[in-house]
């Protein structure tokens, strides 16, 4: 006897969003497109499994010394200079660079606008691949530093972060006007990612542009929480909520290379294993458990890191292939 | 919340106005009207507004169509009518309504099959409105039946257990409610139930407000789907709210305005 066929089928699906321009009609470069699914993450069977989940290699403008030893032991000799760091992070064959303006924060640095784009404005010319450019996270100095960045980037289609519940109107008007995609973050809360959508809606900006960062969490650190905030989130965007069909970023190298699981020495923890092991599996692991979550673009730090993710997806969409005949 | 809009009835005096003055612009208004509102699909019913009902219907059809793409109800009692408009409606049609009577539900089954329509059956036999909730079931339970045996897929057929109004039907209300939890359980998944709402109020003072609580009773009850008038904000707010409260919905603080942006 056919077993019976219990699969879901869903009315909507996560929206399709495309950063960086193409080359030709005087485009950047390269250009990536993420979302589509229509399906739980990876149940092909239910639906269109989407496009394939991007990787982003994460820089800094500077500030870099702070990074983990086993980071510096990939990036040390260019960790000082961005434009030559993304050049580095371009050779690992990711699919975005992510720029992070660490250097314009208040307490590292407090770089002004102008540095900051000067930044943004080397590593345009010095790499073909789309770009996500992130503040560094204090509202005060992201609403100078990101409308002068976006204003540089201006026709890039850059994916620029990002808008809060509190702080969104600024940089919803220079990325309308530049024309850039946003990231909408939320602190790891459901009904304030639904708010912040509907607020850069409400301010002008397309629902269709946006990519939702919910806040991410390493292994160990609260991941199941996020897990459950992406599962329904995913759920109801495929049920037909609007404001849940946005893809997910998530921004897995910071919060992996903050555990002392990742960073600390073989010395301060004895009996964890050697420390170049330890980091990259870390992170390896933490994003390919967002993978399983439904993560659409993972920003990452390691080589080895990002070799392994890339090696698990390779492996999801083939199974994922293979539901579908 | 499945929402068909009830406006264009030619019950209403502006709709019936425009049906006999051929009025398109004043349907087409109160169409656009409904969508902008949320209605899903929108109900067609010519009413007493024209002596040539199968032509009226028509003309219905093809002037709303000039402006939505919406799925369109076709709300009348007459096989006649149904077996001419429904092949000839461009777009998904719902056939609304048939009896649950054994040689009624196969005739309508086989022509929304065949038309790719969906059906809305009535829980009503020969002997009329059931005066219980137990005979509502019972014909239910026939309707889900035959539905089932003619190849109909479960989300496009729709049990009605008629609602009546409470001023000359005081237990109906309740006996409605009653049927609809149990017809919930006739299969799994449940097959989809659905009110004309403003019928509970027919007669009656204070109408909308008798209408927004019986809809949020009959949500938790176990309804899906809903005849209304979709233009009534305040039922609107109950419906989504009751949505909301039943964990249909995600809250955020916007939670009516986001409600609204579904499939706008």
């Amino acid at each position: 006897m056919k077993a019976k066929d219990t699969a879901q089928r869903w009315s909507a699906a996560v929206n399709r969003v495309t950063i960086g321009t193409a080359s030709g009609n005087g485009g950047h470069g390269k250009s990536v497109t993420i979302g589509g699914a229509k399906c739980i993450p990876w149940m092909a069977y239910e639906g269109e499994r989407g496009n394939r989940p991007a990787i982003a290699v994460e820089i800094w403008d500077s500030g870099g010394a702070s990074w983990a030893e086993e980071l510096k032991k990939q990036y040390g000799d260019v960790i000082d200079n961005p434009v030559a760091w993304a050049k580095r992070a371009a050779e690992l064959g990711p699919d975005l660079i992510c720029l992070r303006l660490m250097g314009t924060h208040p307490d590292r640095g407090d770089r002004g606008a102008d540095d900051a784009a000067k930044v943004l404005e080397g590593v345009l010319s010095a790499i073909d691949l789309p770009l996500i450019v992130w503040g560094c996270g204090v509202e005060e100095k992201d609403n100078t530093v990101l409308p002068r960045c976006s204003e540089v980037a201006k026709g890039k289609n850059c994916l620029f972060g990002t808008v809060t519940e509190k702080n969104y109107r600024t940089l919803v008007a220079a990325c309308l006007a530049d024309g850039h995609k946003l990231i909408a973050e939320s602190p790891l809360d459901i009904n304030i990612a639904k708010q912040v959508n509907i607020l850069a809606h409400d301010a002008g900006y397309p629902l269709e542009n946006i990519v939702m960062y919910p806040t991410s969490a390493a292994m160990g650190y609260g991941f199941e929480y996020v897990y459950s905030i992406m599962e329904r989130a995913r759920i109801a965007g495929l049920g037909g909520d609007p404001l849940l069909q946005q893809p997910v970023l998530c921004d897995v190298g910071r919060e992996a290379w903050s555990a002392k699981e990742a960073q600390a020495s073989e010395d301060a923890l004895p009996g964890f294993g050697p420390a170049e092991e330890r980091g990259f599996l870390w992170e390896g692991l933490t994003a390919t458990n967002y993978l399983q979550a439904g993560a659409d673009l993972l920003v990452l730090r390691h080589p080895r890191a990002i070799a392994l993710v890339r090696k698990a997806i390779d492996r999801l969409v083939a199974e994922a292939a293979a539901m579908t005949g | 919340m499945y929402i068909i809009g009830e406006r264009i009835n030619g019950m209403f005096k502006d709709v019936r106005r425009a049906i006999v003055e051929k009025d398109k612009q004043a349907i087409q208004n109160v169409a656009l009207a409904q969508v902008k509102a949320n209605a899903q699909v929108l109900d067609l019913n010519v009413g007493p507004a024209s002596d040539k009902p199968i032509e009226a219907m028509m003309w219905l059809v093809n002037t709303v169509r000039e402006v939505t793409d919406v799925p369109l109800s076709i709300d009348s009692p007459k096989w006649e009518l149904q077996k001419e408009v429904v092949p000839n409606v461009p777009g998904h049609a719902i056939i609304n309504s048939c009896k649950a009577d054994e040689a009624e539900l196969e005739r309508y089954v086989a022509l929304a099959v065949e038309k790719n329509a969906s059906l809305i059956a009535l829980t009503i036999d020969e002997k009329g409105v059931p005066s219980d909730a137990e005979k509502r079931v019972e014909l239910g339970a026939l309707i889900t039946t035959k539905a089932m045996e003619g190849g109909l897929p479960m989300d496009r057929f729709f049990i009605d257990p008629i609602i009546i109004p409470v001023n000359a039907a005081p237990a109906a209300p309740a006996n409605v409610l009653n049927a609809l939890q149990q017809l919930r359980l006739l299969s799994s998944p449940p097959p989809r139930l659905l009110l004309g709402l403003s019928n509970v109020s027919q007669g009656c003072n204070e109408r909308r407000l008798i209408n927004r609580t019986y809809l949020v009773m009959a949500l938790t009850a176990g309804m899906d789907s809903v005849i209304l008038d979709p233009l009534d904000t305040e039922l609107m707010n109950a419906g989504i709210t009751t949505e909301l409260l039943l964990q249909k919905t995600i809250y955020c603080d916007s939670f009516l305005e986001a409600y609204r942006m579904r499939g706008a």
